[in-house]
């Protein structure tokens, strides 16, 4: 568990720094500024981000979405030291859980979409 | 399992016998990484389940940016979320210290160690202490509301201004005799809760005596805003009211649909829930090194192991701040 073995390149080996304990503050770092833009954006809501949008989820959301799984990666190969792991390991974790995570959100969010259209277009009036 | 081997070959007994570690992890490691996935699991069901009643209410989901405005010392100040990025920060940074703890650890520091497991205790117990603040606001609320029969929720606002007008400023007090319903005066066996301080009559005699005021719909527009009734319609549309809400629990809330305030106690306490043991746990761990038994252990692996599962309570933190408070 020396520093040896430690990885110490980020971004595919763009920085490199000198220890560990560097590595960490750097990760820090890049994770505020993410959450920084993450907030502002939240906060001022630009309308192009808004009022565009793709596969049918607005830009900003895809945004937030994308920034959340960068933020997700980097808490789990730097802070949980996945990248110090071997790749097997890695592997075992991250692709059951996008795996099974992304199913069931496809299945579900389809779904719920399905529950809205119906409810939306029917016959029925649901506002009492 | 060893002992059930015959062969007496050591090649063989460290790869069979328990000699060989997988993925070159110990067990405790290994099991702990069993558990983070899934509990990752459980949490995404969580999600996933939030996302499927938003997107079923996709155009009636109340805009997280109304609902948490406050700021502590700040009070009457319209402050968006600035508290939760906040808070944010907060568990990024105990999971900093936790992770020197961990390189300190390695290096067998250990006072530094005790010292960056203290400060995640403390970044930790700030969290937990701010979960427990936005809860409190939430449940109290500010403006209170009214509820339609059918469910829906209409807030009140000033025509002119465009701003959120609260219950009393406008609710018109009238003497009833309202009693609170009691278990033992019911046909079914049901109480009912602390009454709200007016009754839709009130609100309703209010609304009608003030020609400022008019009704926030849940409804979402194109635009991503909620429509505010004229007041024509608003004046049609109010006596349907036939409930007072203020501030939420776990039947309804002045917020609009009330699987939001459901799920918002449901996912953000069982993360505050995780968050404590987290503390709970880190302390077990801090007195653990204070009196030196990882020392004489000859690692600190212990220290490893809680802060994968402090780390993946700060990761959980990051999706359900994307998906509660900014999407």
């Amino acid at each position: 568990m020396e520093n040896s073995t430690h990885k110490l390149e980020i971004f595919r080996g763009l920085l490199k720094f000198k220890s560990n304990e560097t590595k960490i503050w750097g990760v820090l770092f890049f994770l505020s500024i993410v959450t920084i833009v993450e907030v502002s954006l939240g906060i001022n809501k630009p309308e192009v981000l808004i009022v565009n949008s793709f596969l049918s989820m607005k830009l900003i959301n895809w945004i937030f979405v994308i920034l959340t799984i960068v933020k997700a990666y980097y808490i789990a190969w730097d802070f949980m030291h996945l990248r110090d792991e071997p790749q097997g390991l890695q592997f075992s974790i991250v692709i059951t859980l996008i795996f099974l995570i992304s199913y069931l959100a496809f299945i579900l969010l389809v779904e719920g979409n399905y529950i809205f259209d119906i409810m939306y277009e029917g016959f029925l009036s649901w506002n009492f | 399992m060893s002992s059930t081997i015959t062969t007496s070959i050591n090649n063989e007994k460290d790869l069979w016998g328990g000699g060989n570690r997988p993925f070159k992890a110990s067990y405790g490691k290994l099991m702990m990484w069993f558990f983070i996935v899934s509990d990752a699991l459980s949490f995404s069901g969580f999600l996933v389940a939030y996302g499927f009643s938003r997107f079923k209410n996709i155009d009636s989901w109340p805009i997280a940016d109304e609902v948490f405005t406050h700021f502590p010392f700040l009070h009457g100040i319209d402050a968006p979320m600035y508290y939760v990025a906040i808070m944010t920060f907060v568990l990024i940074f105990s999971s900093v210290t936790m992770v020197l703890a961990v390189d300190a650890g390695h290096h067998m520091q250990k006072n530094k160690v005790a010292v960056y497991m203290l400060l995640t205790i403390i970044g930790g117990a700030v969290f937990v202490g701010s979960q427990a603040w936005e809860w409190s606001n939430f449940i109290r609320g500010e403006y209170g509301a009214v509820e339609t029969k059918g469910g829906q929720i209409f807030q009140f606002m000033n025509k002119e201004t465009g701003e959120r007008v609260a219950l009393d400023e406008f609710a018109i007090e009238s003497h009833t005799d309202r009693i609170q319903h009691e278990s033992n005066s019911g046909v079914w066996f049901y109480g009912e809760g602390s009454l709200p301080s007016f009754t839709p009559d009130e609100v309703i005699a209010g609304v009608i005596a003030n020609s400022q005021i008019v009704i926030k719909t849940e409804k979402i527009d194109a635009n991503g805003y909620k429509v505010i009734l004229s007041r024509e319609e608003s004046l049609e549309k109010i006596t349907q009211a036939i409930n007072v809400v203020e501030g939420a629990n776990l039947v309804n809330n002045e917020y609009g649909n009330r699987l939001f305030a459901d799920f918002f106690f449901f996912i953000t306490g069982f993360h505050g829930f995780h968050v404590f043991s987290g503390v709970i746990i880190n302390i077990i761990i801090f007195f653990n090194v204070l009196v030196g038994t990882y020392e004489r252990r000859g690692h600190y692996e212990m220290v490893e192991k809680v802060g994968l599962y402090w780390h993946f309570v700060d990761l959980v933190w990051v999706f359900v701040f994307t998906f509660f408070y900014l999407v």
